[in-house]
């Protein structure tokens, strides 16, 4: 099945108070970041949903397997796990591209911005 | 409860940040530059749908479409039986949502084993908990355990079923409409319906009690 749109998430007079039920959506901003990518690829017709999800189902069973819950990722960790296999697997980048990538941003080199960031 | 891992893989040298960046968020970095860059996606796209899933989408959609089912039983059998238009009718477009009723004979409650597949569209993001090995594994095999954990007594006639979500089909639990709301506007019911009660870890109660936030 595809992920929910952005078309089909409009719906009228829902600009209700957002979380009644409180609680945090995203821990981080690069949680959100890696949310908003895979949802965006797929709204795009990038990928298919189906196959992000794959790949998320057996990061997760990888983490699963880890009997310390004090080492086991996280979800959004899987979910970036699943994110960069996915787009190494469809060629779409490669996994030495991210590497260098990573590296400028650790380095300095590039700067991380994000909307959240003040 | 664990969100981020505690390990965030090997030093990274030096940089001007003042703090030590995780690998997760260059990680996350890298990916999104190289995909703007490769012209795939814009930040601004990624922008809109963050921003959307935390302003304004939650579960007080999946709220009006229990209220309209509560309100108006010919509704309710449409939701029940066609979802994908019944949904459509409210402006929702979702075809892979399963709406399941509780009675008094059965209760009903959602869990994902594999991922943590949620209908997104009318609850929003999934909690935590949802997305924990503990309520992934164990749901299926003890879920009265479970839903005595969510503080959650159902009585021993009632048959519990547990809908384990997939690729075709995302599941809601319609909650029962509780005694005591005959006068309430569709607004009003609304407001008493939590995300826990359409994942079926929770009752709605009527709004005295629903008022004491919890659980």
């Amino acid at each position: 099945m595809s992920a929910p749109t952005e078309s089909s998430l409009d719906v009228e007079g829902a600009a209700a108070p957002p979380r009644r039920n409180g609680e945090l959506v995203f821990g981080e901003p690069w949680e959100g970041r890696a949310f908003g990518i895979a949802l965006a690829l797929s709204d795009q017709g990038h990928v298919p949903w189906e196959a992000f999800r794959q790949q998320l189902i057996v990061a997760v069973a990888a983490a699963d397997g880890i009997p310390d819950a004090q080492t086991r990722p996280g979800y959004y960790e899987n979910w970036l796990v699943a994110l960069q296999r996915l787009l190494i697997e469809r060629g779409i980048v490669s996994g030495a591209e991210i590497e260098r990538r990573a590296r400028q941003f650790a380095t300095g080199e590039r700067d991380i911005v994000n909307p959240g960031d003040a | 409860m664990h969100e981020h891992g505690h390990e965030h893989g090997h030093d990274h040298g030096d940089h001007h940040h003042g703090r030590e960046l995780p690998q997760t968020e260059l990680l996350t970095a890298a990916l999104e530059s190289l995909l703007v860059e490769k012209g795939l996606l814009s930040s601004d796209a990624i922008d809109r749908i963050v921003e959307r899933y935390e302003k304004d989408v939650g579960p007080m959609i999946g709220a009006r479409v229990v209220a309209r089912a509560w309100a108006d039983p010919a509704f309710k059998q449409r939701l029940l039986s066609t979802p994908a238009s019944a949904l459509a009718e409210l402006g929702i477009r979702m075809d892979n949502l399963v709406v399941v009723e509780n009675t008094p004979a059965i209760h009903n409650a959602v869990v994902c084993t594999l991922c943590s597949c949620y209908p997104w569209q009318v609850l929003g993001l999934s909690p935590a908990w949802y997305k924990d090995l503990a309520y992934r594994s164990r749901m299926v095999i003890e879920p009265r355990a479970v839903l005595r954990e969510f503080r959650l007594e159902l009585d021993e006639s009632v048959e519990v079923r547990v809908w384990d979500s997939s690729a075709e089909q995302r599941y809601m639990v319609l909650p029962a409409r509780p005694a005591g709301t005959e006068g309430l506007t569709e607004d009003e019911l609304a407001a008493l319906v939590s995300r826990d009660a359409m994942i079926g870890v929770a009752k709605v109660s009527a709004p005295a009690l629903a008022r004491r936030e919890g659980a």
